[in-house]
């Protein structure tokens, strides 16, 4: 049978109609894996190389700040975690950031929008996971990062070039399936 | 009294919108460059709620970044290059109205998706109607008992 004009004009909303369905069937999926998040910000940082800033040192913890050159050039992959102590997830999060650094990882962290005092008293009580600790009070840093709220943890393979990131707190099951692979690949 | 405190609270909650929640102490001092802000503003998603633009949003990444727009604004750069700014750090994701691509294809194409269902609809609809006319038997012929009294309820009304 000939294709038509008219029989092209009766199948193209019908091929539109599958599209829009394979679309959503699409979209449902991702929903049920968790692979498609609606609400999820996905940052355009993945595959590049973190922005350039300097972030000077939380006075009372004694740790060093670091800066976007410092990423560059590391032995092994690196965590960096945006975080606060006013942050209930970053409570929940932390025994994971404990347990990596234990294992000898390293995690870098930036305190974000945090009073100096209230940030030391924190890494007192719940102990500390940074080998480094760079203080954004005015948030500026975070939002060149495309840092949307705290916890975010970024994963940077040796050339300092991000390869992952997570918005909300390191689960266990983070961890186990994200973190430790990825922690590997990048070795 | 509480009625009067009550209906005011009303009035100016409809009334916050249209002002925006920017105090009058991040504003700019220029009027034009300020509208220039705020219509900028309007087009970019606060990230935190989500189903606001950052001049409406409260949340405290909304100000960061409407004070961002302002600085940028201020410092002589036009509109294209502070969208990009802020585009640049968190992708489409922030545009109130993305860019065609695959990934935003459904969402552009969901007015002619819905058009051509509604339409679709409307169609087989009218098929089946027709098709229901056409089925009404045709009506039998009158006998010549209902001729004659057709015949003399006619002459009863023409009387």
């Amino acid at each position: 049978m000939p294709l038509t004009s008219r029989r092209m004009l009766m199948l193209a909303p019908l091929g539109i109609a599958v599209a829009g369905g394979a679309g959503f069937y699409a979209m449902l999926r991702g929903l049920g894996t968790g692979s498609y998040d609606p609400r999820g910000v996905p940052s355009v940082l993945v595959g590049r190389a973190a922005p350039p800033f300097a972030l000077p040192p939380l006075e009372a913890t004694g740790l060093p700040g670091f800066t976007d050159a410092e990423l560059r050039d590391l032995p092994a992959p690196i965590l960096v975690n945006f975080w606060a102590s006013w942050c209930v997830p970053c409570i929940i999060e932390h025994p994971q950031l404990m347990r990596l650094a234990r294992e000898g990882v390293a995690v870098w962290g930036v305190n974000y929008k945090d009073k100096p005092a209230d940030a030391a008293q924190f890494l007192t009580r719940h102990g500390n996971p940074f080998q480094r600790l760079g203080a954004d009070q005015p948030g500026r840093v975070a939002i060149d990062w495309g840092v949307y709220g705290v916890p975010e943890t970024y994963l940077l393979d040796r050339k300092g070039i991000v390869r992952w990131r997570w918005p909300g707190p390191v689960t266990p099951e983070v961890l186990e399936q994200d973190i430790r692979p990825l922690l590997r690949r990048h070795a | 009294m509480r009625r009067l405190a009550t209906l005011a609270l009303l009035g100016w909650a409809s009334l916050a919108p249209a002002l925006g929640v920017g105090l009058p102490s991040e504003m700019l001092r220029d009027p034009a460059q300020e509208e220039r802000a705020r219509a900028i503003g309007r087009e970019l998603r606060c990230l935190v709620c989500q189903n606001q633009s950052i001049e409406d949003s409260e949340a405290e990444l909304a100000r960061d970044l409407r004070r961002i727009v302002r600085e940028r604004i201020a410092a002589g750069e036009d509109d294209r290059a502070v969208v990009d700014y802020v585009h640049d750090r968190y992708g489409d994701f922030v545009l109130l109205r993305p860019p065609f691509s695959a990934a935003t294809a459904l969402l552009w194409g969901m007015p002619l998706l819905a058009l051509g269902g509604g339409g679709l609809a409307l169609l087989l609809l009218r098929r089946r109607q027709r098709a229901e006319q056409g089925a009404w038997p045709e009506p039998a012929p009158l006998t010549p008992e209902e001729r004659a009294r057709l015949a003399a309820l006619e002459d009863d009304a023409a009387r």
